[in-house]
């Protein structure tokens, strides 16, 4: 008897809250299968972010710390630096890292923080009920911008991986996304290489995951990705932004 | 032969899984109900799974396992 | 090597600290506590330890958060305007549970204000400047001797109740140059089994830091358990120095450098044969009611007078601790300028007479 396909023991037993269809369960999923294949369960200390995924503490089965909204890159400086052989991820919303967060995880790319950061961004924010954030598209419409946004009234798309790329301590950036099989696997071997960077102590390691919420985009989990694949792919190209470990 | 049991009771009926199946065998359930009231998905036809796993990589609350035995 | 030296006081706090066996030092620059970092950024690492300039005090905190986390000693410190900005970040600790130790060497405010000392912070560092209900275990120095002492204690306390401690200096303490003896103490080993320091799955539950309850019923219970540890540090952390309280009809209450200004004062007044005394509160949370209402019962006891550089904050501890059943007066200097001697001691006298011309 053979097992094709089984649960990571690197995820809890509880259910997750997560609406249907939701990508952070896929992405925790990833996150989790990396962290087991890779042997470092053991060492392994996660912090949830403030933001739909704030209940990840209770997924992860690992140590762990829930954070202060956007503080995430920072508190994962703090526990590196204390334990420098732990691996230490952030888990964080486009709201939590590209918002209140973006001085943490710009210093944290600038000091070349030995962490790795699992971003994604789906271009609201979830759990408040779907706002604009900084990665919302022009003419989106978000329950605080009605009429669509606007660049000029409400700022422009912020590009995280091409923002951190400038930082000579980032050490390997790369934009994925999960709407077919493919890219699925094609995201789990980036998560996985993020946390191998990390195990071996490379520099500050980022997967920007572009996720969907059908909740907020109003619409169905396979609408979502329909509609993300027309007007996200656009603005959010997939690809490596940097790998210094890599053959580039 | 290919075995696969869906995790009913946490399945949300999101529907990833049935578009996601190459070979068009799940579905969601018109007449099963989980205690959440979602009619979750269930697998039409066991013989013609051919174990490729697209459905559990994309399933979103981990309810799919599948075995060989 | 505990020989005595002249050092500046944010050294010495510094030195006091790596010997307290800090790991980690999480600073951000802010006159007046800049030597803090700096000599951090020189010594901490050749003692086994890691220093880190952050990007912000915001950071800064976060990071102590993080350390703290893992059961590590570790430290911040900073300014008021710096101090501010980690409100948030120690109302999580308080509610995660989290050790860490914080110093601020109070400046002038509100706003930008001013680098020279003020004691402005007493109320956000008092009353729990963050969100929620919480207190900050806080201790007050009035020379850098007992600052160093006071920073190394904290250290132990920090573990000791498992929360964010802090030490309220000013720019004085920061700034000058005393001798001192700096302690080496034994580091006592604590429990670290609730910390983040990587779970082998069996040897212990899996940690978890964490502040965030949205069940009511559970909040109810975590709150409880940090009200308790609240009064066992009521009962068991109080400090203060009685000076000079035995027959004093007038009894001074001030902190930190100001209550060493009154002491000259006292000198003076006793040698006019005015009879004044001071009690100093040494941990301003949990502050010392207890010896303030015993002395408002004793007949000798005149009046109480309050002496603070800020518009008055430590007063209203008095009033609760004395229950006003004795005259508080006041004596506060604003914009960071600081009492003479004589001024506290001329205003007695004052008293004494207006009192004299009542009757």
């Amino acid at each position: 008897m053979e097992k094709l396909f089984t649960k990571t023991t690197a995820l809890t037993d509880k259910p997750f809250h997560y609406c249907p269809g939701c990508t952070h369960g896929i992405i925790h999923r990833l996150v989790a299968e990396s962290i087991e294949e890779l042997g470092l369960k053991d060492k392994a200390i996660g912090l949830a972010p403030v933001g739909c995924a704030v209940f990840a503490n209770e997924y992860f089965n690992v140590d762990m710390q829930t954070t202060s909204h956007g503080r995430s890159p920072a508190i994962a400086t703090g526990i590196k630096r204390a334990l420098p052989d732990r691996i230490v991820f952030t888990y964080q919303g486009d709201g939590d890292l590209a918002s209140i967060g973006c001085g943490e995880v710009n210093h944290a790319a600038v000091r070349g923080e030995k962490i790795t950061t699992i971003f994604i961004n789906n271009a609201i924010y979830g759990m408040t009920g779907g706002q604009a954030a900084p990665t919302t598209l022009l003419g989106q419409k978000t329950t605080t911008t009605p009429y669509g946004k606007d660049g000029d009234a409400n700022g422009y798309p912020m590009k995280v991986c091409e923002m951190l790329a400038a930082h000579e301590g980032a050490y390997y950036l790369e934009r994925v996304a999960l709407w077919d099989t493919a890219h699925i696997i094609k995201a789990k071997k980036a998560i996985k290489k993020a946390f191998q960077y990390q195990a071996e102590g490379k520099g500050y390691c980022l997967i920007e995951v572009l996720g969907t919420c059908p909740t907020n985009w109003g619409c169905s989990p396979l609408e979502a990705f329909e509609w993300q694949k027309e007007n996200m792919l656009p603005m959010y190209p997939l690809g490596v932004f940097k790998d210094k470990g890599g053959e580039e | 032969m290919i075995r696969l049991t869906i995790n009913e009771e946490l399945c949300k009926g999101c529907g990833l899984c049935v578009n996601a199946c190459p070979k068009d065998l799940l579905r969601i359930s018109t007449t099963k109900e989980n205690a959440k009231s979602y009619n979750p998905a269930e697998m039409t036809n066991m013989e013609e799974c051919i174990g490729c796993k697209s459905c559990a990589l994309t399933c979103p609350d981990v309810c799919i396992e599948i075995v060989k035995e | 090597m505990e020989k005595t030296v002249l050092m500046k006081g944010n050294e010495a706090i510094a030195e006091a600290a790596i010997r307290a066996g800090c790991k980690v030092y999480f600073g951000y620059p802010i006159t007046p506590q800049n030597e803090i970092p700096e000599y951090m950024a020189a010594n901490l690492g050749k003692a086994g330890g890691t220093f880190v300039q952050t990007e912000s005090e915001l950071a800064s905190i976060s990071m102590l958060y993080g350390a703290g986390g893992t059961g590590e000693r570790a430290m911040t410190s900073s300014s008021s305007i710096g101090i501010a900005l980690m409100q948030e970040g120690i109302s999580f600790m308080a509610g995660a549970q989290v050790p860490g130790v914080i110093v601020n060497m109070n400046r002038g405010g509100p706003g930008l204000g001013g680098i020279q000392a003020s004691q402005g912070d007493y109320f956000q560092a008092t009353k729990g400047g963050g969100n929620g209900d919480y207190y900050t275990l806080c201790l007050a120095p009035e020379s850098i001797q007992e600052a160093c002492d006071l920073v190394q204690l904290l250290f132990d306390l920090a573990q000791k109740y498992r929360q964010p401690v802090m030490m309220l200096g000013d720019g004085m303490i920061g700034q000058m140059m005393e001798p001192v003896c700096i302690k080496e103490p034994e580091q006592k080993e604590y429990d670290l089994s609730w910390a983040t320091r990587g779970w082998d799955g069996v040897s212990r539950e899996r940690a978890i830091i964490n502040s965030h309850y949205p069940n009511p019923d559970d909040m109810v219970i975590q709150n409880g358990i940090l009200q308790e540890k609240y009064r066992q540090m009521e009962a068991e952390e109080v400090r203060y120095e009685e000076y000079m309280c035995e027959d004093a009809e007038t009894i001074m209450v001030a902190w930190g450098t100001v209550a060493r200004i009154c002491k000259s004062a006292i000198k003076s007044l006793r040698n006019q044969g005015v009879k004044a005394g001071l009690i100093r509160p040494i941990s301003l949370y949990p502050f010392p009611y207890a010896i303030l209402e015993e002395y408002a019962k004793k007949d000798q006891v005149k009046r109480f007078l309050t002496v603070e550089m800020c518009a008055g904050q430590m007063v209203e501890d008095v009033i609760i601790g004395t229950k006003s059943l004795k005259p508080i007066e006041r004596l506060n200097k604003l914009g960071m300028m600081s009492h003479t001697p004589k001024e506290i001691a001329d205003y007695v006298i004052e008293l004494e007479a207006a009192e004299k011309e009542g009757k």
